[in-house]
């Protein structure tokens, strides 16, 4: 508890370095990143945080100093081309975008590491540091550091706020955004341009390989959560800062942890449990969804069959063993155990010694089912022509899903029939 | 050219052809990033290996990161098909968090794992005759790695040799593929499962960001020049082994890195199959362009 106390206090000015430097630079990736995933050029991040090591070396060996505003313009530029160059291979040829960011990235960053070690080897003794830009060292991070993050957050969320607009057409339809006179291209690059500078400065804290995951990884999250583009990216933006001080706590209490990659990590698994968790979206969520129906098909199912096994006595009230429904229709037994069960607790069945037996609500709820399939078999043959000893099938399956609505329309449309194509009466509504 | 010369050449091809056999086939499925996102993964594959088995024994490590390899392909599998997140997005978390886990595992035990990332991205080409092999009674048999990647390049030649027709229907057509009874899954693994092989063979070599080149780099420019997957196979092939002897030379005039300059001799080659490529090259469709826009 100690621990946390002083990490939140900040007293000592390298944790508190570290600690916004990550924080900054987490939510404004972030922020970036949610364009970048909806415009599906999710991994075009990770082919700019590649091609930054070129330009670093380049920007090294012609001016020969360490200048950190030089080696930023010099990794902007590389970054910027590596997009270029990735646009103009899909224009112009047959390869395919994937292909074109894995060949651009992983060329580019060959160029880096011969340029680098080149350098290395030539002896010049100022070079030790350029490989920071490698492998990122949040731990690192110094004032300085701070005010060029703390600058470069400020012109991407003003962008985004300004063109806030503008950024949502092109990202969701690119076509109508034309239509409407926008800029497209000129937004795109500047897009494309907050993006490489959002790689640029946050590579020098995680590193190469995962500056993509601060551009994707929240973004992908955010996305499982709304379907609001202002919320996603709020949503985005507050779950990478958390996850950037919780990195920075991470390596605070024990020095050796890197920060960069515990940050990733944190917020991999976030990202994983909002494709598990959310509501409506999330894995579970859909599993519980597709559960639910399927159990109330069943028991529809179940009420249908006693209600033609009654149909057939024409006595509804009477009491049919497991055994009798299965011959009637095939279920699986465990299955329309839990169904007559659910039925039973919605007084929709009733047990006795003889069996099961259709209660009134039920006998209702089954001649609704069957009025529908009888419809739907009507409507298949009168108007779409279909064979009368086809149409079944397709009724077992819509019955459960037409809503009283579409019946309504259905019956005005077959002008009230009595009965179905097999001549069996439909049942009327109670 | 001295022995030393011949064997890190030798590597290199013997890395090019097997990264470049297997790219034509990631390429043609789209998939050249999952081949990228593999390479990095196996790193806490690699990681977990050397912990169990005490060193750097070959044959747990390309286990260890086989095994994570396909794990990784099948997490991309899942999180897009079952959890619904969009194909490249979720690439790109699964890699990522892999490769964090990876290096997170290294500083852990760091006192046990003789391990660091820059030696997963870009390897060490030039150490590979320092490698050698040795019998007992003292014979030579050259580096160690050579026969390593050679055996690979085995494996997969027979595999693709064998499976030629399976492998090119299920990249080409699966639906057909399906409907004539080819599991799509089966060889979807399969191939990813030679990927994992591959990259963890030829990672402590040449590392991971070469891999990724000769995977997307010699296929590209193979793809540029024909139309003939055959052809494509052995122009790749051939593309690979230009590049890592053109690029030994080139790293040893700038004084560099083997791996780095590889890649360069790689985009070089694509930016001429781009530009000059008789039936796909820039110039010669601007050529075919030129009638209409005239007329």
């Amino acid at each position: 508890m100690n621990t946390l106390w002083e990490f939140l206090s900040m007293s000592d000015a390298n944790v508190r370095f570290v600690t916004i430097g990550s924080i900054l630079l987490a939510a404004s990736s972030a922020v970036v990143g949610c364009f970048t995933v909806l415009r599906k050029r999710a991994l075009v991040g990770d082919a700019v945080a590649h091609a930054v090591l070129p330009g670093v070396c380049l920007a090294f060996m012609l001016t020969g100093e360490k200048n950190p505003l030089v080696l930023l313009l010099g990794s902007f530029l590389t970054g910027w081309l590596s997009l270029v160059i990735i646009d103009a291979i899909t224009a112009h040829s047959r390869i395919k975008e994937d292909t074109a960011i894995g060949l651009v990235l992983s060329v580019f960053f060959g160029i880096g590491i011969l340029l680098l070690t080149a350098i290395q080897h030539s002896g010049n003794e100022k070079q030790s540091g350029l490989d920071k830009f490698l492998f990122g060292s949040a731990a690192a991070l110094v004032g300085q550091d701070l005010i060029t993050f703390g600058a470069v957050a400020v012109l991407l969320l003003l962008s985004v706020l300004l063109l806030y607009k503008e950024f949502k057409l092109i990202s969701f339809d690119m076509a109508y955004a034309r239509t409407i006179g926008l800029p497209v291209r000129g937004l795109e690059l500047l897009l494309t341009t907050l993006t490489v500078l959002a790689v640029v400065v946050g590579i020098q804290s995680v590193g190469v390989v995962l500056m993509s995951a601060m551009l994707i990884t929240p973004a992908a999250a955010a996305r499982f959560w709304t379907d609001r583009l202002g919320v996603m990216i709020f949503i985005a933006a507050a779950m990478s800062a958390f996850c950037g001080a919780a990195g920075a706590y991470v390596s605070f209490t024990a020095p050796a942890m890197p920060t960069g990659p515990w940050i990733v990590m944190l917020l991999s698994l976030l990202a994983i449990f909002s494709f598990i968790m959310a509501p409506k979206k999330g894995l579970l969520a859909r599993y519980l969804l597709q559960r639910r129906l399927r159990n109330q098909m069943t028991r529809e199912n179940i009420l249908k069959t006693l209600f033609l096994l009654g149909e057939t006595k024409e006595e509804f009230g009477h009491s049919y063993s497991r055994q009798q429904i299965m011959e009637r229709r095939k279920l699986p037994l465990l299955r329309m155990q839990g169904g007559l069960k659910a039925l039973c607790r919605q007084n929709l069945v009733k047990k006795d010694s003889a069996g099961w037996a259709l209660t009134d609500a039920g006998r209702k709820e089954a001649q609704r089912v069957v009025r529908l399939h009888r419809l739907w078999e009507l409507y298949l043959t009168q108007y779409l022509q279909v064979a009368s000893d086809h149409v079944h099938e397709d009724a077992e399956s819509i019955e459960h899903v037409l809503t009283p609505e579409l019946e309504k329309r259905l019956e005005e449309l077959l002008n009230y029939p009595t009965t179905d194509p097999h001549q069996t009466i439909i049942p009327q509504q109670p | 050219m001295n022995i030393d010369a011949f064997w890190i050449i030798l590597t290199g091809a013997l890395v090019a052809i097997c990264c470049s056999l297997l790219g034509c086939f990631l390429i043609l499925r789209r998939m050249a990033m999952v081949g990228d996102a593999i390479s990095h993964a196996v790193l806490p594959g690699i990681v977990l290996a050397f912990l169990f088995s005490g060193s750097r024994e070959v044959w747990t490590m390309l286990i260890g990161a086989a095994l994570l390899g396909v794990a990784c392909t099948f997490l991309i599998e899942f999180f897009h098909k079952k959890a619904n997140v969009s194909a490249d997005a979720s690439i790109g978390v699964t890699f990522t968090w892999l490769f964090a886990l990876g290096i997170i595992l290294i500083s852990v035990f760091a006192g046990k794992v003789d391990l660091d990332q820059d030696c997963v991205l870009y390897g060490e080409i030039a150490y590979v005759p320092l490698d050698l092999w040795l019998t007992q009674s003292g014979l030579n048999l050259g580096p160690r790695t050579v026969w390593i990647l050679g055996g690979v390049l085995v494996v997969l030649l027979l595999f693709i040799s064998l499976f030629y027709k399976q492998l090119y229907l299920t990249s080409f057509d699966p639906a057909f593929a399906a409907a004539i009874g080819l599991s799509t899954t089966l060889w979807y693994y399969l191939l990813m499962g030679a990927v994992s092989l591959t990259t963890v063979a030829a990672f402590e070599s040449v590392g991971a960001i070469l891999v990724v080149a000769l995977m997307v780099g010699p296929p590209a420019t193979a793809y540029l020049l024909t139309d003939d997957l055959k052809k494509m196979l052995l122009l790749s092939a051939v593309a690979g082994i230009i590049a890592s002897a053109a690029g030994y030379y080139l790293a040893l005039w700038l004084n560099g890195s083997v791996a780095g300059a590889i890649s360069a001799v790689i985009g070089i080659e694509f930016l001429l199959a781009f530009v000059f490529s008789p039936s796909h090259g820039l110039l010669s469709r601007r050529r075919q362009l030129m009638p209409v826009a005239n007329g």
